[in-house]
């Protein structure tokens, strides 16, 4: 197993930045209730081992393009959660000023380039981002996520076709939580098993339990040496679940209360990871006490951020349309 | 998508050109000197190329095939599969492809073999290209350039004619060309790949083959024109017409006829549909008091529209003493039979019997 490579610290490190994810999001969904967020937001509880072992198994220069359910993702890239949250509160202090939200949202420096609300246009631009690393001769890859819901989009397969065609280096990261919006996969297709989706463009594929932090990890890394050796694509079925509904505004009726509550109790990716640090003397019940403290406080900073900064200037509104 | 087309041999041509530069460059206006819209384009692009290295083409049949028009011949050959890229029928993929490739640095020319195959990829130009940098609040750019043929070509019926001038003008982030001959063609074309920002640049089928004449300055390797900035092309006191691409030649061709009745038409080429220059219109209708908007485009929310609209928001609206009126196409799908299809574009007649209308004439 892969988590033999890892120090202590690092495998504290991951366990911190998916308990941020959740910590985030769970304060996210919280202030959209208050009334401080507004619009859509699309919150990834239970999607955090995804976006957490994806990253690690990345490379200085990898570069990350997602869909609408984005915070995660750009958390795991590192960025300070202050600038996601004051953007979803719509401040001037966000990292689009207050003029994306929380649906597009960017950090260059970080390589984590949104942040996409139509669902699938993330995939060939994700694509075309690839284009250009292999066109400057670089070897970054880019990690291009979309959900079970764009994998039915035609313009998933055109990008696809070209990656594969010219052997470009990009990861397609299938985020499957099983439902697009309301409708589950089972209900839109009828091979569900996505993995299989880039096989006729001749795409290795691979589903992977998107729950588990070191299998996730270890399934990218492949993925990577995959794209490192120039062998084009590769597509990574992380199999997953969305606790909440798909934004705000979704009871998520179309789902059992049970079935919800069984991934929690028995799959959920945070507690699976702790489990493990427990057992392994890595950190100990009150250690891992006292870091989910330390979230919860640089949530806090957040929020408060995000409260007391200003909202942009009225003059705002006609500046970035041109450069 | 099958097409017939004939085009003049662009490399004798422009061998001719430049021995003349070398050995008449003092001279700067030289009558006989000629070029196509369509070797204008394509020198645009080779100069560009030449000059920046992010600089490259992707399209369908731009490379072996040499473009289903030809607007990139040679270039394949000069620049090799790593710069001229064929595509497979694609237009989202690649335009998406295209958007990416721009947002990581490069400077894609993305062409669409005609614009109306790029209604499979309109998400991408507007919702991908022309908004995240306002999105992005300025940190994500695309420095990219979609062109092809746009507007009514000859006897291809309603899906392959149409102009979508009025479409693409509306999107702000956006910046829309639609040149009319060889110096707008090489000289915004070069802007447009230049320029930070996304740019849609609708060239006209039927102007490709077209010879206009050229100066020096235009063959220049840094001749470039403002984006933004009209041309009047040609001075006339009593009628405003303002039009853009084809619809040019139909105005210059109506003030030609309109003069030999003592009418002097004023003849305003757009060359850029966004940002529209409305003060060079202003200035003109101050003169003329009187205009005409001349466009292939249907007149539901066309260009016209928007022109007559500005101007009655401006200072321009005291100085008419007519309503403004829009010459445009049908507003009908392109029918196929010539006879039907000349009826639903506007002619040079239709803007003659306008002006005289409107003159009291």
């Amino acid at each position: 197993m892969k988590e033999e490579n890892f120090t202590k610290e690092q495998i504290i490190g991951f366990y911190k930045k998916m308990l941020l994810i959740r910590r985030f999001e769970e304060k996210a969904g919280q202030l959209y209730g208050m009334g401080l967020i507004g619009g859509f937001c699309h919150l990834s509880i239970g999607q955090e081992a995804v976006a957490v072992g994806t990253h690690a198994a990345s490379k200085l220069g990898n570069a990350f393009i997602t869909s609408y359910r984005d915070h995660g993702l750009m958390l795991a890239c590192d960025s300070d959660p202050k600038v996601i949250m004051a953007e979803l509160a719509g401040k001037e202090t966000g990292c689009s000023k207050g003029k994306g939200g929380s649906m597009h949202i960017f950090d260059v420096e970080k390589k984590f380039f949104g942040g996409h609300g139509i669902v699938s246009a993330q995939v060939p631009i994700g694509t075309g981002m690839a284009f250009a690393s292999k066109y400057q001769k670089k070897d970054d890859i880019v990690f291009t996520y979309f959900g079970d819901g764009a994998v039915n989009q035609g313009q998933v397969y055109e990008a696809f076709n070209m990656a594969s065609l010219w052997a470009l280096p990009v990861i397609y990261i299938i985020e499957n939580n099983e439902y697009a919006m309301g409708t589950s996969v089972q209900r839109s297709t009828l091979v569900p098993e996505l993995y299989k989706r880039g096989e006729s463009f001749g795409i290795k594929g691979k589903q992977v339990d998107g729950m588990d932090f070191f299998t996730v990890y270890e399934a990218t890394s492949e993925a990577v040496e995959h794209c490192h050796a120039g062998n084009g694509p590769m597509l990574l079925e992380m199999k997953t679940y969305r606790y909440r509904g798909h934004s705000m505004s979704d009871p998520a009726n179309y789902r059992s209360k049970e079935e919800v509550e069984n991934v929690k109790q028995n799959h959920d990716p945070i507690e699976t990871l702790k489990k493990y640090m427990v057992d392994k003397k890595i950190a100990s019940e009150e250690e891992c006490k006292k870091f989910d403290k330390e979230i919860r406080n640089l949530i806090k900073e957040s929020e408060d951020f995000a409260k007391h900064s200003k909202e942009p200037e009225s003059s705002e509104l006609y500046t970035d349309v041109y450069k | 998508m099958a097409f017939s087309i004939s085009f003049y041999s662009p490399s004798i041509l422009m061998s001719s050109v430049k021995v003349f530069k070398r050995s008449l460059s003092t001279t700067r206006m030289l009558a006989n000197k000629q070029m196509t819209v369509r070797d204008a384009l394509n020198s645009a692009m080779d100069e560009e190329m030449e000059r920046d290295e992010r600089v490259y083409i992707l399209g369908e049949e731009v490379a072996l095939y040499d473009g289903a028009y030809k607007v990139s011949r040679g270039l394949y050959k000069k620049y090799g599969e790593s710069r001229v890229i064929d595509t497979p029928i694609t237009e989202i993929g690649f335009a998406g492809i295209a958007v990416g490739s721009a947002m990581a640095g490069l400077r894609p020319i993305c062409e669409f073999m005609t614009f109306n195959f790029s209604m499979q990829a309109i998400d991408q130009v507007i919702n991908s290209a022309a908004k995240t940098f306002y999105m992005s609040a300025g940190r994500v750019n695309v420095p990219i350039v979609f062109r092809g043929p746009n507007g009514a070509a000859s006897g291809v019926a309603a899906q392959h004619s149409q102009c979508f001038g009025a479409w693409y003008s509306q999107c702000p982030g956006l910046k829309v060309i639609s040149p009319y001959n060889s110096e707008d063609a090489k000289g915004l074309l070069k802007a447009a790949i230049r320029d930070p920002d996304p740019v849609v640049f609708l060239e006209n089928e039927l102007l490709y083959g077209n010879q206009y004449p050229i100066t020096d300055e235009v063959l220049d390797k840094d001749f470039v024109l403002p984006i933004g900035k009209a041309k009047i092309e040609r001075k006339g006191d009593h009628i405003t017409l303002v039009a853009h691409s084809k619809g040019v030649e139909l105005a210059l061709d109506a003030a030609k006829e309109l003069s030999a009745i003592g009418i002097e038409a004023e003849v305003i080429n757009l060359r850029s549909l966004r940002p529209l220059d409305i003060n060079t219109i202003i200035q003109s209708v101050v003169k003329t008091n009187h205009i005409i908007s001349v466009e292939q485009g249907w007149p539901y929310a066309g260009i016209g529209s928007e022109i007559s609209a500005q101007i009655m928001e401006s200072e321009a609206f005291y100085h008419l003493d007519a309503p403004v009126i829009r010459v445009t196409g049908a507003d009908v799908p392109m029918p196929y039979t010539k006879s039907l299809e000349i009826a639903a574009l506007p002619q040079p007649n239709d803007i003659v019997e306008t002006a005289k209308k409107i003159l009291g004439v």
